[in-house]
């Protein structure tokens, strides 16, 4: 514990230390005082020679995510050189700083630059929020506004009804067995443990048999949500719908696409659903703009496929499957998905017209990899959608062979 | 280099760490050097993460070879439990134990002591990993902890914090040394914070060109320096393409072993074709690369080599 004041009898090294794990902590790195103090150790212990020791120690100390990297990064390239030029660029115009300062380095973490504003000004009325926002997106080359769209446009008896109606939509999923035991008598699985001490407890005279069985539990879930133009009515309803779900239970992931893929879990995470839902509409920048599900579901399989169908997930995929692309590569991608997960469940809100046949191209690519398809247009469907999830239906054995061959 | 007993030094700088893991035959990078050394030094566990075969399992055993300690491997997976992972009762020899006890009419309380005593006691990865070791603390290796469900992990943050496992039949044993902790992930699912926090975090990267081919040279003596640019170079070309899994170094090490077992020298694209097989293990993959475009790539590898001066 004393490390830190030997190392450093002035103590500018743990005060800046200290003012830099801030700085990333607002930049929303989880990093508590013990980590703080870890980092102290750390660098007593690796001493401060040489700059490139020095990085990999915090490094080593203050990161824990691989998403985490470039955060620190830029926070350590700006910090450590001068730690006074943060404190000027804290106070002055984000933008006009970044161009001047860092001519040479990529466009800052939207992450840290938030962070460094928001030091500044703790409690800022909404409308100045929007503001910032629409002017920092301006500056970051690499980040194309598409779309602004407003969740305050939705009328509070709407969001009353929606509200009250989601509260009480209950899901009881289905349970998937796991590999873990619990005791139950009329299990199939001698417990020798239990049996064993209840042999001891009768003095060896009878074995008195336990049983186990295996504990069940709801699998992971993961949800797709188209947000495109044509689904415009509805995406508002279901991000309700999705909140609830986030919030109901745990290991739900919940993506959004439209021309592109965006993960929403954390946002959702939020309890308070206006909450979440503003910080939702942030993340989002293709709201109400055209659809390329072939290539969401691409990059969906690439980057997150294997990270969050991993425990045999079963997957919600929601869209009315129109395609801007025309359904181009959209069935391997489509058949790729159901292979790697549980069960895949169509919603599709154009299923309320009575007539409705999925004859467009998109629907005739998913069709055949789904396992059940539903409509979702109200309230009531949503509903009967935790039936649907509830029941628990084994895939029959044949059935992803059998899917493809249909 | 391990001598017949007595401890090894840890090493004493992060250059002293880097040299330990040349001499165990690991080409690292510094960064990862001060990781290793921030671990072994402040007795924390390393958490290495990255994608499949980049050497994370690797690391380990190197340090234990290197350090000449025992290594302890707990594999993990779903439903993974104590009775797998920390110890377990022999029942069948506590039966047989009870029934013999009962012949010779020893006292209950004598029965219940001798049959919840070590001799009956098996010890799983976890355990052996705290018991005492005369090579000094073992390097206790938590493979794919991505694999073993959130129970598990939580059991796991109670014993990395103490480095005690409680028996209720036996008491509390604690490790009089921790060992060297070494947690690897695959990212199949992210890992709770709470115990990333307990750790020294490490994200293994691919190895840039000059490093792989250091690997190569190490691991591949057998392969011509030339043949060996010409895969390197093939390889870290690939990473840049589309793929749905991308070859890791242990790839380059094997499709540089297959090449060699062929008796080639240099490559060419009908080798690249039929030994793809050892590089890219997705079959869409493989159809994307093979044919054209491999010989695209390989003639851009060629153009480069003649360009870029000889190095070595």
């Amino acid at each position: 514990m004393s490390v830190p004041t030997t190392l450093d009898p002035g103590g500018t090294l743990a005060a800046n230390l200290m003012h830099f794990a801030r700085i990333l902590r607002t930049a929303g790195l989880p990093i508590g005082p013990g980590r703080v103090l870890d980092g102290l150790r750390a660098v007593a212990a690796v001493g401060i020679q040489n700059r490139a020791d020095f990085y990999w120690t915090l490094h080593a100390v203050f990161v824990s995510r691989r998403d985490q990297r470039d955060i620190f990064d830029q926070a350590f390239r700006l910090y450590w050189r001068d730690p006074a030029l943060m404190e000027r660029m804290k106070s002055i115009l984000l933008p006009p700083a970044l161009g001047s300062g860092e001519a040479k380095q990529p466009a800052m973490s939207r992450r840290l630059a938030e962070a460094l504003h928001r030091g500044e000004r703790p409690s800022r009325p909404p409308m100045a929020e929007q503001e910032d926002t629409i002017d920092m997106a301006m500056t970051w080359s690499d980040r194309e506004l598409l779309r602004t769209k407003d969740f305050e446009q939705m009328s509070a008896a709407e969001l009353a009804a929606a509200k009250q109606a989601m509260a009480r939509l209950k899901l009881t999923l289905m349970q998937a067995p796991t590999r873990r035991f619990k005791p139950d008598r009329s299990g199939t699985r001698a417990d020798l443990r239990a049996t064993l001490r209840a042999t001891l407890r009768s003095w060896g005279d009878v074995i008195a048999l336990k049983f186990r069985a295996r504990r069940r539990r709801p699998p992971p879930l993961v949800v797709l949500c188209d947000i495109s133009g044509s689904m415009e009515r509805y995406s508002r309803m279901f991000l309700h719908f999705l909140h609830a779900l986030a919030n109901d239970r745990d290991r739900v992931h919940t993506f959004l696409f439209g021309t592109r893929l965006t993960n929403i879990t954390r946002q959702l995470r939020y309890k308070d659903v206006d909450r979440a839902l503003e910080k939702v509409a942030h993340a989002v920048e293709d709201w109400s703009g055209g659809t390329r599900i072939g290539k969401c579901l691409a990059e969906f399989n690439l980057r997150w496929a294997r990270r969050v169908l991993g425990q045999n997930a079963v997957v919600l995929f929601i869209s009315d499957g129109l395609d801007r692309d025309a359904a181009q590569g959209l069935a391997p991608e489509m058949e790729r998905l159901h292979k790697s997960c549980r069960r895949l469940i169509w919603l599709n809100p154009l299923l309320r017209f009575a007539g409705f046949e999925p004859k467009s191209l998109g629907n005739q690519a998913i069709l055949p990899h789904v396992d059940d398809f539903r409509p979702a247009h109200n309230l009531q469907s949503l509903a009967e959608i935790a039936v649907a999830l509830s029941a628990e239906h084994p895939r029959p054995v044949r059935g992803k062979i059998g899917a493809m061959a249909a | 280099m391990t001598p017949p007993n007595g401890h090894l030094p840890t090493p004493a700088s992060v250059d002293d760490a880097l040299a330990l893991l040349r001499a165990g035959n690991y080409v690292a990078d510094r960064s990862l050097a001060t990781a290793v050394y921030l671990a072994l030094k402040l007795s924390r566990p390393l958490f290495l993460e990255g994608e499949a075969g980049v050497g994370k399992t690797e690391i380990a055993r190197v340090l234990a070879g290197a350090l000449g300690r025992r290594l302890v491997r707990l594999q993990c997976y779903e439903g993974l439990d104590t009775a797998s992972a920390v110890y377990e009762w022999n029942y069948a020899r506590q039966m047989i134990e009870i029934r013999l006890a009962e012949v010779s009419h020893d006292s209950r309380q004598t029965v219940e002591e001798e049959i919840f005593s070590e001799r009956f006691l098996i010890r799983r990865p976890l355990l052996q990993a705290l018991s005492p070791d005369p090579a000094g603390p073992p390097v206790l290796l938590i493979d794919e902890l991505d694999r073993a469900d959130e129970p598990f992990e939580a059991y796991l943050l109670e014993v990395l914090a103490d480095y005690q496992i409680t028996i209720p039949e036996l008491g509390t044993i604690k490790a009089p040394a921790p060992p060297l902790t070494v947690i690897t992930s695959n990212r199949t699912r992210e890992i709770h914070d709470a115990l990333k926090r307990r750790c020294f975090y490490y994200w293994v990267d691919y190895p840039d060109a000059m490093r792989e081919l250091e690997i190569l040279r190490v691991k591949v003596p057998g392969a011509a320096a030339a043949l060996s640019r010409q895969v390197v170079g093939f390889v870290q070309l690939l990473r840049g393409e589309e793929l749905f899994k991308l070859p890791g170094v242990a790839e380059t090490i094997d499709w540089a072993n297959a090449i060699v077992a062929l008796d080639r020298v240099t490559l060419d694209p009908e080798t690249i074709d039929n030994t793809l097989g050892a590089l890219l293990k997705y079959q869409d993959d493989i159809a994307k690369i093979r044919g054209p475009e491999a010989a695209r790539l390989l003639g851009q590898v060629k153009a480069e080599l003649a360009t870029a001066p000889a190095a070595r």
